[in-house]
């Protein structure tokens, strides 16, 4: 199913429904004055959620004394001003930011009244399936965010390694049923997961649902222009399969990487120059949260905002909010088509995948690659015109971005990495393949 | 007068070129001004370039010691410093800055046979401790360069702020210690020298200087004193930073004098004249005896001590959170049993017996490889070490900038043919042992060298180096994993030229 017919058939196109005001029972953002923030309600329990969550992943962050730290003063500005305009979802996990991001999201918040925002946090046992780590880091957070209740708790990346790797978190050891109790005790308000992986394994997990195994109040996917119909077919779901299925059964859906990681709001230049001629004095990544506001279903968008530009940015789209048009719609999915075009890794720079135990800087290379490839900075052939001055560009700006001693030739190939990628990026060989890019530009046998 | 400007002149764009060659780490500047390293006397010794050496006897034997003062980038920066020094010493000494001083022949000819004999048995230290090219050589490589790099990176920022390629930043480190203080201490002693006594390092130490003078006391032009124009003012004398004018005989000591053409300038009663002169005038033969002047300082030799070759693998971290790099330590070179030394060299032993310790490679290197040796054998004379990068097989720089012919000029093509070194694997620390895959070494290998096999019952794959095809470019050593010790190390092969 294409997005617009689904638009279609859900009868809820965004358009429309503002115009016939509020509707119990669907989440779209009906009750809103122009002029404000979007706001979307969670039907089962009326949360009024604002569409633009502050996803706490990308935060600004400072060196000290060597160690990268998080700069409080810049979060609690930029939380400040974010609830200033409406923004009250926020989005963290014990272990974002090396495990710094929850306590700077409790001492931003906490300056605030408690019933003034929602907190999303997660499960995020990766290391350690033993039951009584798992519920140390439930235990935590709590502290960490300062609070004896959360309002959206979620199983954290779950669906890589298949059902086996979700019992050994979660069923085998009890956190899962230890969840469920704390829901119904309350400290849990929306209980949920957070997808990576294959569609059989998003199937299993509605099953659950569907069967009574485990009730889901939400959950949160990956979806964006690009992988609505685009998404890596060996590793990813098409978003647009995700989206129906948790439709069909009205769950509340939290959209992550609506930018691919920065990436959609970084497009190569001919898409921009196309973005730009439509809306003049829209950025391109308004174009991308556009597109996830536009599906009625959605309750928040979550984006991770490291500065206050891409805050401003983002209040500025989502409190003079408007869904796509059909037409806009389609040019995206053309927009989308062309992308696969470029040879980008689809890295969405999460860092899960660090630290490499070798020390290799894998978002920095992938970042550093992808910039160079969409910015044109990217020799093809030595036989160029401008050879000689793209590869010096490329190889200057790659040295400025990546430790030579962190650099992509570093990499062993130990495979440690794939696990941790929610992208399922095969990470050693994406590496291996820049560093023979790097190897040719060198020696000059591109 | 003329001969003066012209010296000065030339004298600058020599030194400037020089020094600029010595501090180029682009390698941009070196099809300009290659040639300026290729004329200095002792690198074209050991290239045996003997028409650059016929040349520069000839102009000593028609001219006198014109090299010295234009040429010679060290005896122009004592000239500076002179400059200065009897500036200071004008003010407070009643306008005589330097006076007569006879030739201290004995210190001065058993220092060249030192000299001689050192190079002829091969103390290269010595050699290169005394040569005036060398000397310069190392004081603007240890002790300039990293200023200048300093320079650059503080550009590269701003070039990366503006987002320009125009600059990128550059590794600055003491490529070794022993020769970062020689370097330092021949500085200091030159300065002392030259401010105190202008040219005493050149006419007393400078074995250059004293070969040359063989052929300068012949000189067919040269200064010559009329002793019946002069009137013994003796301001000629007090000018001369070579202290080889002697008013009192009327006499010149053209074995020392280096053509500054200053004294004439001096003279207001047209006395001394720069002129043919063949076989007329003499130079003072009175003896006298020598004085120390402080050189032993500069024979302290300081070897550096050995790396304590701890070999700690690191261990793989393991991951709890998101984020952050793992702590890498630095790499330690490891003892090799023969030096390394870059392709194009012969012979380690050529290589050594022609090196001139002059720091132009080490100063070109841009992969930080080439450094001086420590030691005692070779001290000062560079060598290869892989810690923070490897012998790139594009690059073939420091066998382009070579002046004396240890390293010959080779193509990109013909460096596959040097086989400098040879890898060797300890499987204690390899990681692939341990059945962690790996493999690095082996898909970095230009060579193709190394091949990852099953060799045990298990299925772990490992290393393995077949010797006939390994170059020794370090490229194993540099990228393998394991720190602060690699698993596989380079050491030198003697005879590296592959003939097949």
């Amino acid at each position: 199913m294409d997005r617009r017919d689904f638009i279609k058939i859900s009868g809820a196109g965004a358009l429309t429904l503002a115009a016939t005001g509020c509707k119990p029972g669907k989440t779209t953002g009906d009750c809103n004055l122009p002029g404000q923030m979007e706001y979307r309600i969670n039907p089962a329990i009326g949360d009024k959620v604002s569409l633009l969550g502050f996803g706490c992943m990308r935060w600004p962050m400072i060196d000290k004394d060597g160690v990268q730290v998080i700069d409080q003063d810049a979060v609690n500005e930029m939380v400040d001003y974010a609830m200033e305009h409406g923004v009250n979802y926020f989005d963290t996990s014990p272990a974002y930011l090396q495990g710094q991001s929850e306590k700077a999201a409790g001492i931003a918040l906490s300056r605030h009244p408690r019933d003034s925002y929602f907190i999303a946090t997660k499960l995020s046992n990766f290391g350690d399936f033993n039951k009584e780590a798992s519920l140390k880091m439930y235990r935590d957070s709590f502290e960490q965010l300062r609070t004896d209740y959360f309002d959206y708790y979620l199983l954290h990346a779950i669906g890589r390694g298949g059902v086996e790797a979700f019992n050994e978190r979660y069923v085998n050891n009890g956190p899962l049923d230890f969840v469920k109790t704390e829901r119904e005790k309350g400290r849990i308000r929306n209980l949920g997961f957070s997808f990576h992986g294959t569609r059989e394994m998003f199937d299993y997990f509605l099953q659950l649902h569907d069967n009574g195994g485990i009730h889901w109040d939400f959950c949160q996917i990956q979806m964006n222009y690009k992988d609505w119909t685009h998404a890596d077919p060996k590793r990813n779901v098409n978003a647009d399969y995700l989206y129906v299925e948790l439709d069909k059964r009205e769950i509340p859906i939290v959209i992550m990487e609506p930018l691919l990681g920065g990436r959609l709001a970084n497009v190569p230049d001919g898409i921009a120059r196309q973005m730009k001629e439509r809306e003049p004095d829209k950025s391109l990544a308004s174009w991308a949260f556009r597109f996830c506001g536009s599906f009625p279903r959605v309750l928040c968008i979550l984006s991770g905002m490291a500065s206050m530009d891409p805050l401003l940015d983002n209040i500025d789209t989502f409190t003079h909010f408007k869904p796509l048009s059909d037409e806009e719609l389609d040019f995206l999915e053309r927009m989308a088509k062309w992308m696969e075009e470029y040879p980008i890794v689809n890295c969405n720079y999460c860092n899960y995948c660090m630290p490499c135990p070798w020390g290799v800087d894998i978002p920095g290379i992938f970042r550093h690659y992808n910039d160079s490839v969409t910015e044109g900075r990217y020799p093809q052939t030595h036989q160029q015109a401008d050879y000689k001055k793209l590869k010096r560009a490329y190889l200057v700006s790659y040295d400025r971005a990546v430790e030579t001693i962190r650099q992509a030739d570093h990499c062993i190939s130990c495979r440690d990495c794939i696990a941790h990628c929610p992208q399922g990026i095969s990470i050693p060989r994406e590496l291996r393949r820049i560093s023979r890019y790097i190897e040719s530009l060198k020696q000059d046998t591109l | 007068m003329m001969l003066r400007k012209l010296r000065i002149t030339f004298g600058i764009l020599f030194f400037a070129g020089i020094t600029l060659l010595l501090l180029d780490f682009t390698g941009a500047l070196h099809c300009w001004l290659g040639w300026m390293a290729r004329i200095q006397f002792l690198p074209a010794v050991m290239a045996l370039n003997v028409a650059v050496i016929a040349a520069l006897v000839l102009i000593s034997l028609i001219f006198g010691r014109i090299y010295c003062s234009v040429i010679c980038p060290l005896g122009i920066f004592q000239d500076c410093i002179a400059h200065m020094g009897a500036a200071s010493k004008r003010r407070h000494n009643n306008n005589k800055p330097y006076s007569w001083s006879p030739e201290k022949r004995w210190l001065r000819y058993i220092v060249w046979g030192l000299f001689v004999a050192a190079l002829v048995i091969g103390i290269h230290a010595f050699v290169a401790l005394l040569a005036p090219y060398s000397a310069w050589g190392r004081i603007v490589q240890n002790l300039f360069q990293p200023i200048t790099l300093l320079g650059n990176n503080l550009l590269a920022a701003i070039a990366e702020r503006t987002g320009s390629y125009a600059f990128y930043s550059r590794e600055v480190w003491i490529h070794s210690l022993p020769t970062f203080v020689i370097a330092a201490v021949t500085l200091t002693v030159l300065i002392v020298l030259a401010w105190r006594g202008g040219r005493t390092y050149c006419n007393t130490v400078c074995p250059v200087g004293t070969t040359l003078s063989f052929f300068s006391r012949f000189a067919m032009f040269r200064p010559v004193i009329d002793a019946d124009k002069c009137r013994n003012c003796k301001k000629c004398e007090h000018d001369c930073k070579a202290s080889c004018i002697n008013i009192a005989e009327h006499k010149i000591d053209y074995s020392r004098c280096v053509d500054c053409f200053n004294c004439l300038e001096d003279c207001q009663f047209d006395a001394l004249k720069y002129r043919f002169a063949w076989g007329c005038g003499s130079t003072d033969k009175k003896a006298d005896t020598p004085q120390p002047e402080g050189q032993n300082a500069r024979r302290a030799f300081i070897t550096g001590a050995a790396l304590a070759a701890g070999s700690i693998a690191l261990s793989a971290q393991e991951k709890k959170t998101d984020g952050g790099l793992a702590v890498l330590l630095d790499k330690k070179a490891p003892e090799r049993e023969v030096p390394i030394t870059p392709p194009g060299t012969k012979s380690v032993k050529d290589f050594y017996s022609r090196c001139t310790a002059c720091q132009l490679c080490v100063a070109t290197c841009p992969n930080n490889v080439l450094r001086p040796s420590a030691s005692l054998e070779h001290l000062m004379q560079p060598e290869m070490s892989y810690e923070r990068g490897y012998c790139r097989p594009e690059c073939t720089r420091c066998s382009e900038v070579c002046p004396s012919g240890a390293i010959t000029q080779i193509t990109r093509e013909e460096k596959t043919r040097y086989h400098v070194g040879l890898a060797h694997i300890n499987r204690e620390l390899c990681v692939a042992e341990n059945g962690t895959h790996c493999g690095n070494c082996a898909r970095h290998c230009p060579a193709a060298a190394i091949e990852m096999v099953h060799t045990g019952e298990d299925e772990n794959q490992r290393p393995v180096i077949n010797e006939n095809l390994c170059i020794g470019c370090g490229a194993c050593e540099n990228l393998c994993p394991v720190r602060p010790l690699s698993a596989i190390t380079v050491t030198g092969r003697h005879n590296h030229l592959n003939e097949n």
